[in-house]
């Protein structure tokens, strides 16, 4: 918190008052947007960046081909259903994806800590292989850089990825339309579940693994069949919640969802209840919401349907016009509540 | 979940909602105590199914908020000492002493971990001998069974470098302040289920008498809280006021003996602080002498006496039910979740957050309606 | 305050000393170790409420049944 209490010292309109990067400052939530908003966007300023989406889609003549990036820094590096090399392979996968582009080429570049078992890294590479040729991508390109022992957690993974754009689709928040459906592939909550389960303090049994996997197969069958996508966004740190708030904002439209129609499995929302945490919030690696035309809701929830990793799809709210970046629940007894960013990372509490 | 789900069941909701209408003839005002049943009424919308007639007002049952700062300050000072491994329950992190808090002490540095139960602190003492683990020991009568249980192993194992930090508040002397106080406006107390499953419900029947005040111990899932409402104004309504249980699956008039053993065991009544409201007399729990060897304050010093720089944070006001969160000129602008002046808009059971989380805005009836068709 | 939650014991490690008793919990189908020391009488089946790794009691299926009577009679005398 800041140093200065004394509300007379006080900018009335603070956008970021810390000296110094905090943890929450990665956590995606309102610190992580702060920091966005007020060092990064503001010194990179370009159209395509401040699309705010998950990727950039870059226009070179008559082809149309997205890019994206993305840092993984998990703790533990191998957690249940997945490591950091999968994550770091799905998670740009998935970007791409959600930019409605066929995922072809990622680079991965990799900062390893002095002293890590040459059998630990042996693991990690073996699974990012599995994991692309799973997704059907080619890792062409990369980059290893050693640090000191005690100067990095491990392992640092990087990767960037180029995907190709073979429709004319138009798949961005500015694309949404009040009145649109939102649809979501599948139950919430198990990436961070597991990882929770393996946390120093927290840790408990279970059989939850993490949901990390390649999302371009099905959103492609999506677009194949004709369904006009408006807005994709991939759920992942911050949930469910960030992810529709993000696009609440970036579309200017309200979102409204109900917490009966959000699918979340058993074991997590058992685990959920014990530390206190709202599954809104917890982290996934293998899901997405889909915006569409209400008309083709049926139609889309079928072809999801018929994907293994859609079979749990369903429909959980709409677009309304409402206030601009506005997210709201229906409660469980049917009272409508607002969905907010958390601070920082979710804590586990027991008050 | 077997003994959740059900009791978030919408149709049941409606249903006791309707009776609690049908059976309200005049105005009336509740207090929740817990902190729990604020965050499940602001986060389920339980007030907004309530007759207008009557108003709930929101207690000071939220240990988080009520540690005094000067316990907080000591917390993160012993947290920045190197040979210290600092354990906390999560809801301690982000509470603002006078200058800083625990997460911004692991920004910089100090070994500040999150447990889950008291017990896992013990364990990390016994794996790390050469550190000292200290243990932040807040909570109402719910958590000192399991703190007592912490120093209890700790001793019977020999574990010397394993402390406490003891910040513990009781309910029944907060209770009596609220009804005792000459701006009182309640007329009925929901008291804290899961407190009472600890200790019973005898100390709130001469409550209940002295101050004709009906008392009902309640659960904290929707259903239960309008239970409990219901209960409630059905006494008020008939001019009654005794101690009635609503939360009879988990709660016994006598409460749990073991428990209650545990914690006479280790710990015995103190004076004790509480943030925003000032000392209330017998409304804290403190290690016994035989077991002070297990008192961080022992171990690393005496608490120096709050040098709290003001701010405009009405907590004590909120706590006592007498003002509502959007009543502060500071709430949504100078005091966010991010940057808090007080700890009601940290905590996540704390009024102030629950209101800016859900609700947000001044008037958030007149809010959310606005976008209904 | 409070966060108490409900949870159903799959095993138990009987041990001499009661302080020491716990019991394998499952909330939903994760299963954490949790301490009796405050219901001695709990059984294997029982279902009991969790704070802070520590049972505070155990819960009572007929009496938790009692809010939904309640609302099945205001049911039948509304008719």
């Amino acid at each position: 918190m800041t140093d200065d209490n004394d509300p007379a010292l006080v900018c009335p309109a603070p956008i970021n008052q810390h000296a110094q990067i905090l943890l929450a400052h990665g956590g995606g939530g309102k610190l992580m947007q702060q920091l966005l908003d007020s060092v990064f966007l503001p010194a990179f300023a370009n159209p395509l960046l401040n699309a705010r989406h998950d990727g950039a889609v870059i226009e070179l003549g008559t082809t149309r081909l997205a890019f994206t990036t993305d840092s993984y820094v998990v703790q533990p590096l191998f957690f249940p259903g997945g490591d950091i090399g999968s994550l770091a392979v799905n998670g740009t996968v998935n970007d791409l994806a959600m930019c409605g582009a066929r995922p072809l080429f990622l680079s991965a570049g990799f900062i390893i800590e002095e002293g890590l078992p040459m059998e630990t890294l042996q693991r990690v590479v073996t699974s990012m292989r599995h994991a692309a040729h799973a997704a059907g991508v080619t890792i062409v390109t990369g980059d290893t850089k050693v640090v000191d022992k005690g100067k990095g957690d491990g392992l640092f993974i990087n990767t960037a990825g180029i995907g190709i754009i073979e429709h004319s689709l138009r798949i961005a928040p500015d694309a949404i339309q009040p009145g649109d459906a939102i649809l979501l592939s599948g139950d919430i909550g198990r990436h961070g579940i597991a990882i929770m389960a393996m946390r120093e303090g927290l840790d408990f049994e279970s059989t939850i693994e993490s949901d990390c996997a390649a999302l371009a197969a099905p959103v492609l069958e999506l677009i194949h069949a004709g369904i006009d996508i408006h807005c994709l966004r991939d759920l992942t740190r911050g949930g469910l919640a960030a992810a529709l708030i993000e696009i609440a904002e970036a579309a200017h439209l309200q979102i409204d969802i109900e917490e009966s129609l959000i699918p979340v499995v058993q074991e997590v929302q058992g685990a959920c209840e014990l530390l206190g945490l709202d599954p809104l919030h917890v982290a996934n690696e293998g899901r997405f919401v889909a915006f569409i035309p209400a008309a083709q809701v049926n139609q889309a929830l079928n072809i999801l349907h018929r994907h293994p990793l859609g079979q749990e799809a369903c429909l959980i709210g709409h677009v309304q016009h409402g206030i601009a970046g506005r997210v709201t629940l229906q409660s469980r007894i049917g009272v409508q509540r607002i969905v907010d960013r958390l601070s920082g990372e979710q804590l586990p509490r027991i008050c | 979940m077997k003994f959740v789900d059900e009791y978030r069941d919408k149709d049941a909701a409606a249903r006791m909602a309707a009776a609690i209408a049908q059976v309200t003839t005049r105005l009336w005002t509740i207090m929740e105590i817990c902190g729990g049943q604020t965050h499940a009424i602001v986060k389920y919308g339980v007030d907004r199914l309530l007759p207008d007639a009557i108003t709930l007002i929101h207690g000071p049952g939220c240990p988080v908020c009520v540690t005094p700062v000067e316990l907080i300050d000591k917390a993160l000072e012993i947290a920045a000492l190197p040979e210290v491994i600092f354990c906390s329950f999560g809801d301690m992190l982000r509470v603002p002493g006078s200058h800083s808090d625990l997460l911004t002490i692991k920004a910089n540095g100090g070994d500040v971990r999150i447990v889950y139960a008291p017990l896992d602190a013990v364990k990390l003492a016994q794996h790390h001998p050469e550190k000292q683990v200290v243990f932040f020991a807040v909570g109402f009568e719910t958590t000192a069974p399991a703190t007592a249980l912490a120093v209890l192993q700790a001793s019977q194992l020999n574990i010397t470098n394993f402390s406490m930090l003891v910040a513990h508040v009781c309910v029944p002397p907060a209770m009596e302040m609220i009804l005792s106080a000459p701006h009182n406006q309640v007329q009925g107390f929901l008291a804290a289920g899961h407190v009472c499953t600890v200790m019973g419900y005898t100390e709130y029947e001469l409550l209940a008498q002295r101050y004709r005040t009906p008392i009902i111990v309640t659960g904290f899932e929707p259903l239960d809280i309008l239970h409990g409402i219901y209960l409630c104004v059905k006494q008020l309504e008939a001019g009654r006021a005794t101690v009635e249980n609503q939360y009879a699956r988990a709660v016994r008039r006598e409460g749990s003996r073991e428990a209650q053993q545990i914690i006479t065991e280790v710990f015995e009544v103190t004076h004790r602080q509480w943030r925003g409201l000032g000392v209330i007399a017998g409304s804290g729990l403190g290690l016994r002498e035989r077991y002070a060897g297990f008192d961080a304050v022992r171990r690393f010093g005496a608490a120096a006496p709050g040098a709290m720089t003001p701010t405009e944070c009405i907590s004590g006001l909120v706590l006592q039910g007498v003002k509502k969160p959007q009543e502060c000129p500071a709430f949504g602008t100078r005091c966010t979740p991010e940057q808090p002046l007080g700890a009601p808009m940290v905590s996540t059971e704390g009024a102030c957050a629950a209101y800016y989380r859900y609700r947000r805005l001044p008037n958030s009836r007149t809010a959310l309606q606005e976008t209904n068709p | 305050m409070c966060l108490a939650v409900p949870g159903k014991i799959l095993s138990i490690t009987d041990e001499d000393d009661a302080l020491l008793c716990a019991a394998r919990v499952s909330f939903g189908g994760i299963v954490k170790e949790i301490s009796l020391a405050g219901v001695p009488e709990a059984k294997l089946g029982d279902y009991v409420i969790v704070h802070a790794g520590f049972a505070l009691a155990r819960l009572d299926e007929q009496e938790a049944q009692r809010v939904f009577t309640t609302l099945r009679q205001m049911d039948e005398t509304s008719r």
